[in-house]
C-alpha cells in the first residue's frame, strides 16, 4: 500500500510550493521612505488600524521611515467591467501618505474600504490581510496535520516521535473532554469537524497575537461563518426529538406551548449568535488592551510609564495566549453541546 | 445650535465611558464570586483542585467576554462621535 495518502508526495509538495509562489507573484515587496512628519499621535487611529483588514499588509516601519509593506493584489468583479485584478500599490500615493490615489475609477477611503468614485456598484473579492491569515493559518493546520499523520503510520505500535507527541495529547483531549461527554457513541462522526473547529481556531489566535500579523479570528466574518457551519450541522442533523421539542414541546399544559413557540425558534438562531460574538469580542478586546498599553509609553512620552507598561503588556500577553486557547475549546465545546442535544436520542421519561 | 449638538456629543462620550466602568464592574463581581467559590471548594478538598482551578479558567473566560460585549459596543459609540 503506498504512503502517498497519509505523507507529503513530492506532487503534493510541488503544488503547494506553486500554489504559495503564485500568490506572492500577484504582489510585491515595497520598501518606501517616507517623508517624516510631526503630527499628533492619535492611539484610537493606530488601535483600528492594527485591528482592522487592510489591503495591504504593513509589517513594520524602521526607525529611518521606511515602511516595509506587502501590497496584497486587489480582485474586483462588477457587471460592467469583469474581473479585475491589480496590486493594491496603485493606491500608495508617493505625495500624500494618508490619502489614496484613484486608479481605474476605484479608491480608497479613510477607513480602507475600496469604493468606486462614480458610485458603482462591484463586488470586492480580493485578497487581503486577514484573508492572507486564511491561507496561512490553513497551510500551517494541514502541513502540521499531515505530518502528524505521517508520522503515525512511520511509527505504527511503536511510541509517538516528534509533532506527533506534541498534537496527539491535544486531539485525545478535545476527543475524550469535549466530545465524548456530549455524544457519546456519534464521537466518531463528528470527530472530524470538531477537531478542524478547534485546531483551526486555536492556530488562528495563535498567530493574531505575533507581532506583524493580521487578526484573523478577530473578524467577525470569520467568526460568523464558523458559527454558521454549526448551525448548519446542528440542524441537518438533527432528529424527530429535537424539532418535537422546539416546535411541540412535551409536558407543557397547550396555551403555553403558543408562547415557548417563538422563544425556541428565536432559540435556534442565538446559539450561533453567541457563538460568533464570543470568540470575535475575547479575541478583538484582547488585542484593543494590549495596544492601548503599548499606546500609553507614547502618548506620556515617559521611559518609566514605558517600562512599567511593557511590563504590563507581557502579563496581559501571557492571559491572551491562554485566552486564545480557552476561546478554542469554548466554541468546540458549545458546538459539541448543541450537536448531542440536536441528535440526542428520544429517551422515555417524559 | 452648536451648543445642542455638542451637548449630544458629549453626553454620548460620557454614556461610553460610564458604560465601559460599569462593564467592568459586572466582570469584576461575576468573576470574583467565581474566585471565591474556587478558593472555598479547594479549601474544602484540596485533591480536587486542579479540576476546579480549570472549570474556574473557563468560567472566568465565559463572564468576561460578556463584560467585553459591553466594552466594544461603548468603543463603537467613541468612535462613532
Amino acid at each position: 500500500m503506498s504512503d502517498s495518502c497519509l505523507s507529503l508526495s513530492n506532487l503534493r509538495k510541488k503544488r503547494l510550493l506553486l500554489t504559495a509562489a503564485l500568490f506572492f507573484a500577484f504582489s510585491a515587496v515595497f520598501a518606501s521612505s517616507e517623508p517624516h512628519e510631526e503630527e499628533k499621535f492619535n492611539p484610537a487611529d493606530l488601535i483600528f488600524h492594527h485591528i482592522s483588514d487592510a489591503h495591504e499588509w504593513h509589517f513594520a516601519t524602521t526607525p529611518s521611515g521606511q515602511h516595509i509593506t506587502l501590497y496584497l493584489p486587489v480582485i474586483l468583479y462588477s457587471s460592467d467591467r469583469g474581473l479585475e485584478t491589480f496590486s493594491s500599490h496603485v493606491f500608495h500615493n508617493e505625495a500624500d501618505a494618508h490619502t489614496s490615489a484613484i486608479y481605474n475609477g476605484y479608491t480608497l477611503d479613510e477607513k480602507g474600504h475600496l469604493i468606486a468614485t462614480d458610485g458603482r456598484s462591484f463586488y470586492d473579492i480580493s485578497i487581503t490581510k486577514n484573508v492572507m491569515m486564511l491561507f496561512l493559518t490553513a497551510f500551517l493546520l494541514v502541513a502540521v496535520m499531515l505530518s502528524v499523520a505521517a508520522g503515525y503510520k512511520k511509527n505504527k505500535g511503536k511510541a509517538p516521535k516528534g509533532i506527533q507527541s506534541f498534537i496527539e495529547p491535544i486531539i485525545l483531549f478535545v476527543r475524550d473532554e469535549i466530545v465524548k461527554p456530549n455524544l457519546g457513541h456519534k464521537t466518531d462522526k463528528f470527530l472530524p469537524y470538531l477537531l478542524t473547529l478547534f485546531f483551526f481556531i486555536l492556530f488562528g489566535n495563535l498567530l493574531g497575537l505575533l507581532p506583524g500579523a493580521g487578526n484573523l479570528t478577530g473578524n467577525i466574518a470569520v467568526t460568523l461563518t464558523l458559527a454558521v457551519f454549526t448551525f448548519i450541522i446542528t440542524n441537518v442533523s438533527g432528529n424527530g426529538a429535537y424539532w418535537s421539542h422546539i416546535f411541540w414541546t412535551p409536558d407543557v399544559p397547550l396555551p403555553l406551548r403558543a408562547v415557548i413557540l417563538p422563544v425556541e425558534i428565536i432559540g435556534i438562531f442565538t446559539k450561533p449568535i453567541s457563538l460568533t460574538v464570543r470568540l470575535f469580542v475575547a479575541i478583538t478586546a484582547g488585542h484593543i488592551v494590549l495596544l492601548s498599553l503599548i499606546c500609553l509609553a507614547f502618548v506620556f512620552h515617559s521611559y518609566v510609564v514605558g517600562t512599567f507598561s511593557s511590563l504590563v503588556v507581557l502579563f496581559i500577553y501571557l492571559i491572551e495566549l491562554l485566552v486564545a486557547g480557552i476561546q478554542a475549546y469554548v466554541f468546540t465545546l458549545f458546538t459539541s453541546v448543541y450537536i448531542g442535544m440536536a441528535t440526542a436520542e428520544h429517551h422515555d421519561d417524559h | 445650535m452648536l451648543l445642542a449638538l455638542l451637548m449630544d456629543v458629549s453626553l454620548a462620550v460620557m454614556g461610553a465611558g460610564i458604560g465601559a466602568g460599569l462593564a467592568a464592574i459586572g466582570a469584576g463581581i461575576g468573576i470574583g464570586r467565581i474566585g471565591g467559590s474556587a478558593m472555598e471548594g479547594m479549601a474544602r478538598q484540596p485533591e480536587a483542585s486542579g479540576k476546579i482551578q480549570g472549570a474556574m479558567l473557563i468560567i472566568a473566560a465565559l463572564i468576561e467576554v460578556a463584560a467585553l460585549f459591553a466594552l466594544v459596543i461603548c468603543l463603537l459609540i467613541w468612535t462613532k462621535m
